[in-house]
């Protein structure tokens, strides 16, 4: 009678550690937590139908935590994802590991129609390692109305310094109307993307040649010096914890004049359901500095398969499937136009139905067409990508000096000390890690 | 005047009761209330104390995520941790309590400095033990993990409840002829059951929210609900409506059960038996 | 009720055996949870300690072999380290001062009688159930928004501009944070041993004619003593390694001003997967902490001998 007891307890509690199986045929996916990603989501029973042997299981994490987990993984061989999304930042740099399956989809998913800028990102020796879900470059948002009530006008390609003088015409603090909404927030993927392009454009790099850093330079100190005094002038109040997502929620409530950030903010901005300014916001081209040349910002979400996945098959399926054209007009008939994922097929941009629905669309599709991460900074340089740094350490290292930055921003430091102090570090951790000797 | 002074007295303990409690209160009421907007509302300068309430927030939230799944994780590794956890601890809090040897002290201190180590620095070992093992993506691999790091807290605070229990009732017990085991089970237990409980109650809420190990070691079958969270945090677009619903409905079933249980818990240890 | 009295039969009448016995016993009860600490602590302690003296980066195959003292170097000299120190000084040290010195006042108020006390209680105990990450989400995003908090909003009620608090005071705002996520905490622990102080010895000092303020100093507090070492000595582990409110709310900065060694461990090593880093870290950090508990030990040793 106790045994019976006992045996039916040890088999409630076994299941209890068990939980859910997982059925033959599982995809796990790792993705991050953007509106597209959670669209495709939804759209997995689409997926399940026609192809009914492979069933989806989603693990959704926002960037920086799916960032850490997926590198965890995939570095131990932990086999716990079989699709992984990850950044044009990760691909050459794992792929170069061989810790991606290298893909060659088929003649029917039309390669041709993939951005030539985006899919070189994703290639390592003409091989591709990754499919490209969405693309972003950069441009400036601006208030149509604002401008018109201080008589301005804002040209297709502004520079930095019409960017100011506008900036400084339409600050109105007392209404809580800010001229200029940038990126403040530290991290290698949040102020320092937006300042590492502003010294692009400025002439300055991160690294010389021999992987010498080259923060001390007097371009980087005009670019900081720009970037500081201006959100001084006609920044908002806690610009340091003001990431991508802080400034869209700014400038979508009413806050910002102008906004120099990612494409990706277009569909949101112009949704009246998601921004109270959905009617007063035009769009021109990311500023150019006194250099005017340079590499300049693109950014994907791709889908890849661990080299050493269990269930490469059924997830290369998968993988085309969600990346072709097919999906897009997947997309287009369940939520419209506006919500398809954007800037990686030139196919989305030809067509009428898009044009219409993102008036922006044209102006996006140029900025990736045109985008050019491997661009010729003033100097040679040693190292690919244009809002980043295309090696292994840079996450560090760009998170570090981002806090320097920031604390240019607070007040704690002046630029020259921030530079200073940045130029130390990045050394340090560049001989640390092996790149400088 | 003694009765003027007391009333003053009572009055400003009122206020000074209520107005703290408020105070530690309101984050999470604003959280509750913001759940219940949309987007643009839950941002909006000046923010609204009243407004149109809508479920969309939650309708979102549930569409997105499987919430059930997600929180029978966090019921069942938290509770089952926790029964372990205690099944662990009461021996040997009763060993040190009321058997001490000279090293007793000692071996207290050396517990709870195991538990201060810092999860980043051990991420990658635990990982790889964990993967070799084969207990990644497993609510036994949680289990075993809270289990071993709420261990040294279970032990400290029952060790600091049983102090508390006079040893002459225990002494009565074994001298009316009581084994150890029905010592400890009859007269020992009862005694100590709201310290017991307040010992449960805490490990249940550090299981629940402990972030660090259960956002690295998991991802989909054992995955509790601060992975859930991590999904709202932060995402692309306005989320503070949808991170409010989504903590609320994470947050709920323990504060629930938190509150239900907390009068047991503040009856206290009070030994009217002993007088 | 004098305790020193009750203990002293203990070792008088042996229960069981014999003193021989009796430490047997008592071996073989705490031996299970001793065995699993040892090879929890052991086991990764050892493995650290392997990994802190060899090249190795997750993400880097290519860096291999023995460090030597290399990976500890790098982070002892990092100019930032000492910084980390002295703010994990402050947060640990400034929440305990606010959770243990307020939380025995408020043990103490909500230990008297008055309208509603119960729901009070409930509402003070409640945000120690919060998730230390949504916890920083709320306060950062809804309440010390400079723009649309509710705290900011009411500031500028009252005509005075909102402060960007995260941006000049991070650390304090931090400890105030951390400080909010704990007070519940201590005044549950503090509140239940309040209730078992016998109400007969405050009546006797009341008749003897002490005011509140000497009843407080004189028999409220020794008797709460060994309650407020177990407050300290559990927040004290907890906040020597908080991690997640500072990665949502300041990552550090600005600058490194709320940066402690978690945190510094995590953005120096763990975030270009430099394990061997990461594991100097982590030694470093357990010889701190062991240096802090040797302090806290010789400061509460008194409560663990009554």
């Amino acid at each position: 009678m106790v045994t019976s007891r006992i045996l039916a307890g040890m088999t409630v509690l076994g299941m209890l550690l068990a939980g859910r199986a997982q059925a033959a045929g599982t995809l796990t996916i790792a993705t991050v937590n953007n509106g597209d990603m959670i669209i495709m989501k939804q759209l997995s029973g689409e997926f399940e139908k026609a192809h009914p042997d492979i069933h989806l299981n989603w693990v959704t994490l926002e960037e920086n935590v799916l960032r850490q987990r997926v590198t965890t993984d995939i570095a131990t061989h932990a086999g716990q994802f079989d699709v992984l999304t990850i950044g044009n930042y990760e691909v050459p740099i794992w792929a170069r590991q061989g810790w991606l399956a290298e893909l060659r989809p088929g003649a029917d998913y039309d390669m041709d129609d993939i951005v030539p800028s985006v899919r070189a990102g994703l290639s390592v020796d003409a091989k591709l390692y990754a499919l490209p879900f969405y693309a972003e470059s950069v441009m400036t948002y601006y208030r149509t109305d604002l401008f018109q009530k201080a008589g301005l006008t804002m040209p297709q390609h502004p520079t930095y310094d019409q960017i100011r003088t506008f900036a400084d015409r339409i600050t109105d603090r007392d209404s809580q109307t800010y001229g200029l909404c940038l990126r403040g927030k530290p991290g290698w993927g949040e102020n320092m993307a937006y300042v590492t392009a502003l010294v692009n454009t400025f002439g300055g790099q991160w690294f010389g040649d021999g992987w010498k850093p080259m923060l001390d330079t007097p371009e980087w100190n005009a670019a900081l010096t720009w970037y500081v005094s201006a959100m001084k002038a006609d920044g908002p109040p806690g610009a340091t914890s003001n990431g991508f997502n802080e400034n869209l929620a700014l400038f979508a409530s009413g806050h910002c004049g102008i906004w120099v950030d990612s494409t990706v903010a277009g569909g949101l901005l112009f949704d009246p359901k998601q921004s109270h300014v959905a009617d007063r916001v035009g769009f021109a081209a990311a500023p150019i500095g006194p250099y005017g040349k340079g590499p300049t910002w693109l950014w994907s979400w791709n889908l890849a398969i661990p080299a050493s996945s269990r269930h490469a098959d059924d997830a290369r399926i998968f993988i085309e499937w969600a990346t072709s054209r097919a999906y897009v007009q997947l997309v287009a008939r369940h939520e419209g136009w506006v919500a398809v994922p954007a800037g990686t097929r030139i196919s989305t941009y030809a067509s009428p139905d898009y044009q219409k629905a993102a008036p922006f669309a044209a102006f996006v599709h140029t900025a990736i067409d045109t985008a050019d991460p491997n661009g010729q900074t003033k100097q040679p340089r040693p190292y690919g990508g244009a809002q980043f740094v295309g090696i292994a350490p840079f996450q560090a290292i760009g998170t570090q000096v981002g806090q320097s930055v920031a604390a240019t921003l607070s007040g704690q430091m002046t630029v020259e000390q921030a530079l200073a102090a940045a130029q130390a570090s990045v050394t340090r951790t560049m001989r640390q890690s092996g790149y400088l000797h | 005047m003694a009765r003027t002074r007391t009333r003053l007295r009572q009055g400003v303990v009122t206020i000074l009761g209520w107005a703290i409690a408020l105070w530690m209160f309101f984050p999470i009421l604003w959280m509750f209330l913001t759940g219940f907007k949309n987007e643009p509302d839950a941002i909006s300068t000046p923010p609204h104390l009243f407004f149109s309430p809508t479920l969309s927030s939650y309708r979102d939230v549930f569409a997105r995520e499987d919430y059930w799944h997600f929180a029978t994780n966090s019921v069942v590794i938290s509770v089952l941790a926790t029964v372990v956890a205690l099944l662990v601890s009461i021996p040997a809090a009763y060993a040190m309590a009321f058997l001490p040897g000279p090293r007793t002290r000692m071996t207290l201190l050396w517990m709870l400095s195991t538990r201060m180590l810092p999860p980043v620095g051990v991420l990658v070992p635990i990982y790889l033990l964990a993967r070799a093992t084969g207990l990644l993506d497993s609510r036994t691999g949680l289990i075993v993990i809270y289990m071993l790091t709420n261990l040294p807290i279970t032990v400290w605070m029952l060790y600091t409840f049983f102090r508390e229990v006079p040893v002459p009732i225990l002494e009565a017990g074994r001298m009316d002829g009581a084994t150890r085991w029905q010592e400890v089970t009859q007269v020992l237990m009862p005694l100590a059951l709201p310290g017991i409980a307040s010992t449960g109650l805490l490990s249940l809420i550090l299981c629940w929210n402990e972030t660090f190990w259960s956002l690295n070691l998991t991802s989909s079958i054992a995955a509790p609900l601060t992975t859930f969270i991590a999904s709202f945090s932060s995402p692309e677009g306005l989320f503070f409506a949808k991170l409010s619903a989504a903590s609320t409905l994470a947050v709920a079933p323990i504060m629930v059960f938190g509150w239900a249980s907390q009068k047991q818990l503040v009856r206290g240890l009070t030994f009217g038996a002993v007088k | 009720m004098d305790k020193v009295a009750i203990r002293a039969p203990l070792t008088a009448s042996p229960a069981g055996g014999g003193a021989r016995g009796r430490g047997l016993q008592g071996f073989l009860l705490q031996s299970p949870a001793i065995m699993l600490l040892l090879v929890w602590s052991v086991v990764p302690l050892l493995m650290t300690l392997w990994y802190s003296l060899r090249n190795y980066n997750l993400v880097d195959p290519t860096r291999q072999g023995f460090a030597g003292i290399s990976n500890y170097w790098y982070l002892l000299t990092d100019p930032d380290f000492l910084t980390s120190l002295e703010n994990t000084a402050i947060l640990v040290g400034g929440v305990l001062a606010i959770s243990v010195g307020l939380g025995t006042l408020l043990a103490v108020l909500y230990n008297e009688e008055f309208a509603g006390r119960g729901i009070a209680r409930i509402l003070v105990i409640s945000p120690f159930f919060i998730m230390p990450t949504v916890a920083a989400l709320l306060w950062k995003n809804l309440m010390l928004h400079p723009i649309y908090g509710v705290y900011s909003a009411m500031m500028r009620a009252v005509g005075l501009t909102p402060v960007d608090w995260l941006s000049r005071y991070p650390l304090a705002t931090l400890v105030m944070i951390v400080a909010w996520e704990w007070l519940p905490f201590a005044v549950l622990i503090l509140l239940t041993a309040i209730q078992s102080l016998d109400t007969e010895q405050k009546e006797a000092a009341r008749m003897d004619g002490a005011g509140m303020v000497a009843q407080f100093i004189n028999i409220t507090l020794p008797h709460l003593s060994r309650a407020i070492t177990v407050v300290i000595m559990i927040e004290t582990i907890f906040l020597l390694t908080v991690f997640a409110e500072i990665s949502v709310t300041t990552a550090g900065g600005p600058g490194v001003a709320s940066t402690n060694l978690a945190f510094l461990i995590y953005s120096r090593a763990l975030l270009q997967f430099d394990v061997g880093g990461a594991s100097a870290g982590g030694v470093v950090a357990i010889v701190v902490a062991n240096i802090v508990a040797a302090f806290l030990l010789r400061a509460v040793a008194r409560n663990l001998e009554t």
